[in-house]
């Protein structure tokens, strides 16, 4: 990899920067990205930029308990989207909320990227029973949806972040198994690997330096929605009551509390954490639409 | 034909046994199984008499064969909360959640194939774009929140319709339905209408890309040079070809809507046995959770296995190449 690259002259587009430029050929996908960017960013900085530390009780007044938004405090500041029944604001709590579900949702991703994808290549590098084996419990678990699978092993589990990030791994690892395996099945039968096996090299150093980079393009295509997905499924299990505990509130858990209020009118504490939520999905699937068609070697021009 | 069915119910009978083996391992040997079976409310000589019943104080392979032997008989054990057998409770609620996935069906295919076949036609029109953008928006709203937004518009702001609850039912062959009455069919819609967004997003994307592979097809211009109406082409020569991919995905989704149920069921409090799931593990009633455990994954074998025997005597090619995939 490194000698091509030294080799390149400097007029010659390096694969990233061709990946880079056709990329941003929808104004779309850009959009999305820089949005997603901002939110991630949000997320990173939350102490430093909401106007109140939600979960500190001190900072919290039940004066401003259920204020619609725009109201202003007890204290003369104003509360943009509105406060729950314990007066916190929901616009920090939101920011605070995104970051739980982003780290569960790119948490439980990375992991079940790198489980599924090392037993994928493994399956598919090595072949026979094993790949057998593995390929029957990849189809088993897809056979099921993945809410399902999740909330039996959360009725088992019991709850807490720990156990929804296990949760969340063992529903998606499947999806990487297979994703690589098809992938690998191709680039297996190729020269290069060929190559490296008459170098004698160690099986170990073929798969992961060699026959990996190759299967990537399809995984990043599936990581990137699968983030989206994690982000859903965290949330609509934190609603159901199964996810993430009271004292670290995710976004879905914000939907739920607000739950009953909005039977009486009182929208906001159930809204803006879900337009927040909408936004984080609708922006991952769109930069993941945009990467399918990029990295699509069926369309490569 | 007899072979290949033969191999698949050999195969779907595999699979039911490795569940059941699952489950067993699950409850028995990760758990103790005293806290998983008995209610922590009884008393010392009701656990003794449980524990005998399930053969717990056995070895451990008499006690799987006695736990697949119950669960032959039906008996999956008690509900700690209803006190009944955990099996009719599920059962008895199936009816709802059966109601309630074959509504959101049928709007998915009667809203979504239309506007899919749109879109398709006029993919490069605002018409096409629009409706795939607003396919995106139903991949992307999370079901619960969209389920929460309609009874916020329509049952809270406009206060047209309910927010909750099943409403009057009749019975229909001795079962309980809702869609026969006005006041059930008022309670059905908004549910219905949440647990059916999704399947229309991807109902419209598989008759989009399904239109605009057919309406470069030979016979389609064929039947525009015959001189046939536009309307002929459309609702006879292409829709017939787009159905058969579309209802073999829909066929397949079935269980998938009956599993999402679990979500419309607990926001618009319909009684049904996903709503009965939640419950259950919400009040640690875990005989009920482990029955609708193995009656779902059963459905989902027998959703898989009639799909697959009707996809093969539809596409003779599946039979002859061995393997159903």
């Amino acid at each position: 990899m490194s000698e091509s690259r030294t080799l390149a002259a400097p007029v010659v587009e390096t694969p990233f920067m061709r990946f880079a430029r056709q990329f941003a050929e929808s104004r779309v996908a850009v959009l999305s990205l820089f949005g997603l960017a901002l939110v991630v960013a949000a997320a990173l900085f939350a102490p430093w930029i909401t106007p109140q530390d939600p979960y500190d009780l001190a900072q919290l007044d039940i004066m401003d308990g259920n204020l619609p938004p725009m109201s202003e405090s007890f204290s003369g500041t104003t509360y943009w989207l509105g406060t729950d029944d314990q007066g916190r604001d929901m616009l920090s709590a939101i920011v605070y909320g995104i970051r739980i579900s982003l780290a569960v949702g790119a948490g439980s991703t990375l992991a079940a990227l790198l489980i599924g994808c090392s037993v994928g290549l493994i399956a598919a590098f090595y072949g026979g029973r094993l790949e057998n084996f593995v390929m029957r419990v990849v189809d088993l678990q897809l056979s099921f949806p993945a809410i399902l699978v999740a909330l039996i092993l959360l009725a088992v589990l019991g709850r807490g972040v720990d156990k929804v990030l296990v949760a969340l791994i063992i529903v998606q690892w499947a999806y990487y198994a297979r994703t690589v395996r098809g992938a690998a099945l191709v680039e297996r039968r190729k020269e290069y690997i060929e190559a490296v096996r008459c170098l004698a090299l160690s099986h170990r150093r073929i798969l992961f330096r060699h026959l990996l980079p190759n299967c990537l393009p399809p995984v990043i295509v599936v990581a990137t929605v699968q983030v989206g997905n994690a982000i859903a499924l965290e949330a609509t299990l934190s609603f159901l009551g199964v996810g993430v505990p009271i004292t670290e509130p995710s976004l879905g858990l914000l939907i739920a509390n607000g739950y009953e209020y909005l039977l009486s009118g009182q929208y906001w504490i159930s809204f803006f954490p879900g337009v927040a939520l909408l936004l984080i999905i609708v922006f991952i699937n769109l930069v993941g639409d945009q990467l399918r068609d990029v990295l699509n070697p069926r369309l490569q021009r | 034909m007899l072979a290949y069915l033969i191999r698949r119910l050999f195969q779907a009978a595999i699979t039911i046994v490795v569940m059941a083996v699952l489950v067993f391992v699950g409850i028995y040997a990760i758990g103790n199984p005293i806290d998983v079976l008995i209610s922590p409310e009884a008393d010392p000589a009701e656990i003794e008499a449980a524990i005998r019943r399930l053969g717990l104080d056995q070895p451990l392979w008499r006690q799987f064969l006695l736990f697949v032997g119950n669960a032959l008989r039906g008996d999956l054990g008690t509900s700690f909360v209803h006190n009944e057998p955990a099996l009719r409770l599920i059962i008895e609620r199936m009816p709802a959640t059966l109601e309630l996935a074959v509504a959101a069906m049928l709007i998915s295919i009667f809203l979504g194939i239309p506007l899919g076949m749109i879109a398709g036609l006029r993919h490069d029109r605002p018409s096409g774009r629009g409706i795939m953008a607003a396919s995106i928006l139903g991949f992307s709203l999370p079901n619960f929140w969209q389920g929460m937004m309609l009874i916020m518009l329509f049952a809270v702001w406009a206060g047209w319709l309910p927010s909750g609850g099943r409403g009057d039912t009749v019975p229909l062959f001795g079962v309980p339905v809702s869609f026969l009455t006005l006041n059930g069919l008022q309670h059905l819609v908004l549910p219905a209408i949440n647990l059916a967004l999704f399947k229309t997003a991807l109902v419209i994307r598989l008759s989009r890309a399904g239109t605009r592979e057919v309406m470069l097809q030979d016979y389609v211009k064929f039947a525009r040079a015959k001189g046939l109406s536009e309307r002929r082409v459309v609702l006879v020569h292409m829709l017939k070809n787009i159905l058969i991919p579309v209802v073999t995905v829909l066929g397949l989704e079935f269980g998938s809507v009956i599993a999402f149920a679990v979500v419309t069921e607990t926001v618009f409090a319909w009684p049904g046995m996903g709503k009965l799931l939640i419950d259950s593990i919400l009040n640690l009633d875990r005989p009920v959770v482990v029955a609708y455990l193995m009656l779902i994954v059963f459905v989902f074998i027998l959703i898989n296995l009639v799909v697959d025997i009707v996809y093969s005597l539809l596409d003779p090619r599946v039979r002859l190449s061995g393997r159903a995939e």
